[in-house]
């Protein structure tokens, strides 16, 4: 606690918010936050209040459960009314909206869906109940991709075959490749995602400054990291110049965690996989390889019902930083955290969410 | 979503239950004393004036570090009684037992609730049992019902609550919550986390007597401080600034918190009271406050404000300000 105490010194972040003010840059720039736990600590912490009016945050593609789509939850909760099945996640995701159902509303009724608290947790609990096939919902970026591996793992070395993962796991450079050449979306600087890049490492984000001419600072997740994530991508704006830099020193190295990244290349391989708000992003995904296809989910046969969209539910054009959160019709409406019509007003680290749960004014 | 079932968002605590509650039962047994939805209905028989509350107690696991379903269905009632400056007397109790429970499980349990009940000063003069074949509910459900007299010495103050009047709470948060949630999901700390649970008909009959100007008061149980906080400014004149770095919390509370992405406010308690009291009166209500050992964390967390109306708004630990929300739902831990 001492670290966060420090990290948290308000003086400190003061300071650091008057060194960002007197980077003399003549025109508003546009930081997008990656990760969703960054969005959430800038809303949690009210970071914008004490920041210069020429810097906007805007929040990007990086709360996994945003990004999941909507057919994945689809299948999941045709999975969860097979009555052999449990459905085991982890996070918010039985409340994300699905075609017509969420997971919470089959768990509801009669659907066996129980919240885990790691997929570690999950197969334990599919050893000690071998007549349930247990379906651990596998959705997140590289820091759960790599847990998730190891779980895997385990449940094939332990040869449990009742235990299965549903994969809509994501990688975050080629979704980060995907946005950039989205023609609606313009941002100046980037605010890279620490826990991803604890795993994989800040070389594979070179592009983006090369490619698309935007700074890009690797961040921690507390007030004085983002702050001072914030006042780098300023000096960089500022010198026009354009690099990778980390701040978040302390946790994440250049090479990221190569133990991690081979587990998971032995588990998983590289597929096109569909996110909201982009669309199919071709090798953005991790499937389960073959030779475990007898652990892989998308194997049990089960009638999804088709896919659609809520009418009026912007979550896509949020995802990629186009559209503010409170600039959607449905925002405060009829989209509401408990009545939630998107996945952004669903999830802790959504961008609806967030702006919806913390934002000093009245919504609707 | 949610509208065709009743789903476990409907008894969470949160703007969902809230709605349903509002929607459902109070609309249709509308009258006075209901619909205050305050934690006890002050009603008058033959001109005496009562408190009488009713609540169910369902928990699991059913016996948890620093208490059990029994010593918190005492302590429950007895709290909802004492929060409306009633004196707790007389309790009811209902007891649902799945058939299989273990007999010396509830022996524990009735025992505790027992030391509950003469702790808190109080008698259990009526009861039932109900056994219901296994399966057919989750253990063991708990019932309690209380009457209290009413008002207690100088009562609840009947000013209206304005601008500048100080917001207090007895002590720190979220350790109920906590401790429930890391008995249930068997999640290893080094430190173990111990339920709040304490009856305050105490504390509050001290503070009552012995200070002017206590206009409101509530016991911060599910949906926390948050929860509380929102109930008090929803729809008034006013609103309310919370300075989040007085609000107490243990650190280890703190740091399982920070690791599953709860925010302390969000959580229950079973011990802590919430007041409302006139500016000029905040220090002595704290000195009552600390003179008890239930109270002796007691601090001043913020205040009402003019502005903001029908919010409640939290200065950051770095001096930002946000609101602060009922928690939606159940409580959820972050994917990473």
């Amino acid at each position: 606690m001492k670290v966060l105490t420090a990290l948290r010194n308000a003086d400190a972040v003061r300071h650091v918010a008057r060194e960002i003010a007197e980077v003399k840059l003549d025109r508003t720039v546009r930081l997008m936050e990656v990760c969703g736990g960054h969005t959430a600590a800038i809303y949690r912490f009210a970071l914008r209040d004490l920041l210069p009016e020429w810097v906007e945050l805007v929040s990007g593609p990086g709360c996994p459960v945003c990004v999941t789509a909507n057919d994945f939850v689809d299948r999941s909760v045709a999975l969860a009314r097979q009555p052999n099945v449990t459905i085991a996640t982890f996070g918010d995701l039985i409340r994300v909206p699905g075609s017509s159902r969420s997971l919470a509303e089959v768990r509801a009724e009669g659907g066996d869906v129980r919240v885990f608290y790691s997929s570690a947790d999950a197969l334990d609990w599919a050893i000690q109940h071998p007549e349930r096939i247990v379906v651990f919902l596998g959705i997140g970026f590289e820091t759960t991709a790599c847990t998730l591996a190891a779980t895997l793992k385990s449940a094939v070395q332990d040869n449990a075959r009742n235990f299965r993962l549903l994969s809509s796991l994501k990688t975050m450079p080629p979704a980060l490749s995907a946005l950039f050449s989205a023609p609606d979306v313009k941002v100046d600087g980037l605010i890279l995602p620490g826990h991803v890049t604890t795993v994989i490492g800040t070389a594979c984000y070179e592009f983006i400054p090369s490619e698309f001419n935007i700074p890009c600072v690797v961040s921690g997740f507390e007030p004085l990291d983002l702050m001072e994530t914030i006042l780098k991508l300023c000096q960089q704006l500022a010198e026009a110049r354009a690099s990778v830099e980390n701040q978040y020193r302390r946790v994440v190295h250049a090479e990221g965690n190569p133990q991690a990244q081979v587990l998971m290349d032995e588990m998983f391989e590289p597929a096109d996989v569909p996110w909201r708000g982009f669309g199919v992003i071709p090798g953005s995904g991790l499937a389960i390889r073959r030779e475990f296809a007898d652990w892989d989910a998308e194997r049990i046969p089960v009638e999804v019902e088709p896919t659609r969209e809520h009418a009026g539910c912007r979550c896509g054009e949020v995802l990629r930083g186009a559209l503010h959160p409170t600039e959607c019709p449905l925002f405060g409406k009829s989209c509401t955290p408990d009545t939630p019509r998107g996945a952004c007003m669903v999830s802790a680290e959504g961008a609806c969410a967030a702006v919806y749960h913390f934002s000093p004014v009245e919504h609707g | 979503m949610a509208d065709r079932v009743v789903t476990l968002n409907h008894g969470a605590g949160g703007e969902t239950m809230r709605r349903f509650i509002t929607k459902l039962f109070v609309e249709k047994f509308a009258n006075p004393a209901l619909n205050t939805l305050a934690d006890a209905a002050l009603i008058e028989i033959e001109k005496s004036r009562l408190a009488f509350t009713t609540d169910s107690y369902i928990v699991k696991p059913i016996e948890f570090p620093g208490g059990d379903i029994g010593k918190l269905a005492v302590c429950g009632t007895v709290n909802d009684l004492a929060v409306m400056g009633a004196r707790p007397l007389h309790l009811s109790v209902g007891f649902i037992i799945e058939e299989g429970f273990d007999l010396s499980m509830l022996e524990r349990i009735v025992h505790s609730m027992s030391e509950a009940t003469r702790a808190a000063n109080v008698e259990i003069v009526t009861g039932d049992t109900k056994v219901v074949p296994r399966g057919e509910c989750d253990g063991l459900f708990i019932n309690t019902s209380g009457v209290g007299a009413c008002p207690l010495g100088k009562g609840l103050s009947s000013a209206p609550i304005g601008e500048g009047d100080a917001i207090l709470v007895s002590g720190t948060i979220g350790e109920h919550g906590m401790a429930i949630l890391t008995a249930r999901e068997g999640l290893k700390f080094q430190t173990r986390i111990e339920s709040d649970c304490a009856a305050l008909g105490g504390l509050i009959e001290s503070v009552l007597n012995e200070c002017d100007g206590v206009k409101w008061m509530r016991d911060a149980t599910r949906g926390g401080l948050a929860a509380v906080l929102s109930e008090l400014v929803e729809s008034q004149p006013f609103g309310a600034l919370i300075e989040e770095q007085a609000v107490p919390v243990r650190d280890d509370v703190r740091t399982v918190c920070e690791l599953l992405g709860f925010d302390p406010m969000h959580l229950a308690n079973e011990g802590k009271v919430v007041m409302v009291v006139r500016g000029d009166q905040r220090q002595r209500a704290l000195e009552v406050l600390h003179a008890n050992d239930l109270g002796r964390q007691a601090v001043l967390i913020g205040r009402i404000t003019g502005d903001g109306k029908g919010i409640v708004r939290v200065r950051t630990e770095v001096g930002g300000i946000r609101r602060l929300q009922r928690p939606a739902g159940e409580l959820l831990p972050r994917i990473c």
